[in-house]
C-alpha cells in the first residue's frame, strides 16, 4: 500500500463529487492510500502569475507543506487545482523573491522550498501503479468504444512548471484509455481551451470554444470525451453547441475496475 | 507616472518585452483572439512602448483566458499572458475597480457550474 496526500479542493465536495468518489474508489482498487490533510483551503481556480502577489499562493504552499510535513507525495485530481499548486512548487523552487516572501509571512518552523513531489492523479496512475499493471486489473474493459480524452489547457500548461507530458503532442490520457480496453481518438483540439471561466463574463465566446472542442472530437468519430476538469465538463456538456457524452475519467476507470457500482 | 507603472508592470510579469521579435504566433494560437480588441502580440508592443491606459481600459484584459498557450508557444519564450495578467491587475487593483462585485453573482450561477468557476473569476476579476 503506497501512501499520498490527496488534495480534492472545493469543487470535487460540491459540483463534482462524481470526480473525487470515482478516484478514491479506484485508488482503493489499487491498493494506493488516499490521505486527505485535516484543514485545507481552496487554491482559487487559477493561478496568479504576477511574482508580487504573494496572498493568492498561501493556499496551496500550505497544502504542498502539509504533504512535506507527513512525508509523502501530493496527489490532485482536478486539472485546476493541480494546475495552481504545481505552479506555485514551482515558483516556490525557482524564484528566490517568492520563496522568501511566502515563508516571511508564514513563519513555518522549516521554511517550505519547493520539497514535495506533486502528482496529478493521471500521473500517479503512469508514474507509480504503471498502465501496464494497471490494464492488469481491469475486470470490465470497455472494449470497442471510441474515447477522444480532452487535456484543455490546465493539465499541461505551462509545461517547464506542469511538466506532465508533451504539450502539443500528449498521449497520458491516450495511455490510459488503451490500459482499458478501449480505443483512443486524436482530435486537433484536444489541447485548446474550452472557455473556462468565460461562461460568466460572456457566455457566448465559452459556447464558441466548446462548440469546436466537441465537434472536432465528433468529427474524428469519438463515442465520448474524458476529462479532469470539472469546468472543462460543465463547458463541454453545457456550452457547446454539439452532442457527445462527457465523463470524468475516473468514472470510466471506476467502471473498467468494476468498482462504479460500490462507489 | 506612466513609466513608474511601466516598471512596476514589467517586475511583476517578469516579462521581457525586448525579446518579443513580433512574429505574432501568441496571437495566432490565441483561443479568444475574437473577442480582444489588443491581443497578445499588441499587449507587448503597447507595453514596451509605454501605452498603458488604453490597455487598462480595454475589456481585451478580461478576455484572456489564463490558457498559457501564448506562453507555451512563443518562440522567444516572451511569455505574453503574465504580462496581460499584470496589466489587469494594475487595472483592478484601482480604488473601486472590481470588473465583477458579489453582487453580480447570483444572476450568473445555474445548477450545475462549479465553484471552480467563481473562485476562478473572483481571482481574475477582483482584488
Ligand atoms: S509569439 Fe512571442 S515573439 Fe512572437 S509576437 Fe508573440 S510575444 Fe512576440
Ligand atoms: S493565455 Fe490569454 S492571451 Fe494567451 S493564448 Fe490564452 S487566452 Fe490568449
Amino acid at each position: 500500500m503506497r501512501t499520498f496526500t490527496y488534495y480534492p479542493g472545493c469543487t470535487l465536495r460540491t459540483k463534482a463529487k462524481d470526480l473525487d468518489r470515482y478516484a478514491r474508489a479506484c485508488a482503493k482498487a489499487l491498493d494506493i492510500s488516499l490521505e486527505e490533510p485535516e484543514e485545507w483551503q481552496c487554491c482559487g481556480g487559477v493561478y496568479t502569475t504576477a511574482h508580487d502577489e504573494i496572498a493568492t499562493k498561501l493556499s496551496a504552499v500550505r497544502t504542498l507543506n502539509s504533504a512535506k510535513e507527513k512525508n509523502t507525495p501530493l496527489v490532485t485530481v482536478c486539472s485546476a487545482c493541480h494546475n495552481v499548486i504545481k505552479q506555485t512548487n514551482y515558483d516556490i523552487s525557482h524564484d528566490a523573491e517568492t520563496a522568501s516572501k511566502v515563508n516571511n509571512y508564514m513563519q513555518l518552523e522549516t521554511p517550505y522550498l519547493g520539497e514535495t513531489v506533486v502528482y496529478h492523479y493521471l500521473e500517479m496512475l503512469r508514474d507509480v501503479v504503471g498502465f501496464d499493471e494497471l490494464a492488469k486489473k481491469v475486470t470490465d474493459p470497455l472494449t470497442g468504444k471510441k474515447i477522444a480524452a480532452y487535456y484543455g489547457c490546465l493539465l499541461l500548461r505551462p509545461s517547464k512548471a506542469l511538466a506532465m507530458d508533451d504539450p502539443e503532442n500528449p498521449h497520458i490520457i491516450e495511455d490510459l484509455i488503451r490500459a482499458i480496453g478501449a480505443e483512443p481518438v486524436i482530435y486537433a483540439q484536444r489541447n485548446e481551451c474550452c472557455g473556462g471561466y468565460m461562461t460568466m463574463e460572456d457566455r457566448s465566446s465559452a459556447v464558441k470554444r466548446s462548440t469546436a472542442v466537441v465537434t472536432s472530437a465528433a468529427e474524428m468519430g469519438a463515442d465520448m470525451i474524458i476529462t479532469a476538469c470539472p469546468l472543462c465538463l460543465y463547458n463541454l456538456k453545457k456550452n457547446s453547441q454539439t452532442e457527445l457524452p462527457v465523463y470524468y475519467f475516473t468514472e470510466v476507470l471506476a467502471e473498467a475496475l468494476g468498482v462504479k457500482e460500490d462507489s | 507616472m506612466d513609466n513608474k507603472q511601466k516598471e512596476q508592470i514589467l517586475r511583476s510579469s517578469g516579462v521581457n518585452v525586448l525579446k518579443c521579435m513580433r512574429c505574432g504566433k501568441c496571437t495566432a494560437t490565441c483561443p479568444n483572439y475574437e473577442e480582444m480588441e489588443y491581443h497578445p502580440h499588441e499587449f507587448v508592443y503597447m507595453v514596451e512602448k509605454g501605452d498603458l491606459e488604453k490597455l487598462m481600459a480595454s475589456q481585451s484584459i478580461y478576455r484572456c483566458l489564463t490558457c498559457f498557450a501564448c506562453v507555451e508557444r512563443c518562440p522567444r519564450g516572451v511569455e505574453p499572458a503574465k504580462l496581460i495578467e499584470a496589466v489587469r491587475l494594475a487595472a483592478v487593483h484601482r480604488q473601486g475597480e472590481n470588473h465583477i462585485v458579489p453582487d453580480d453573482i447570483p444572476g450568473m450561477l445555474d445548477d450545475d457550474l462549479p465553484q471552480q468557476a467563481i473562485v476562478s473569476v473572483f481571482r481574475k476579476y477582483t482584488k
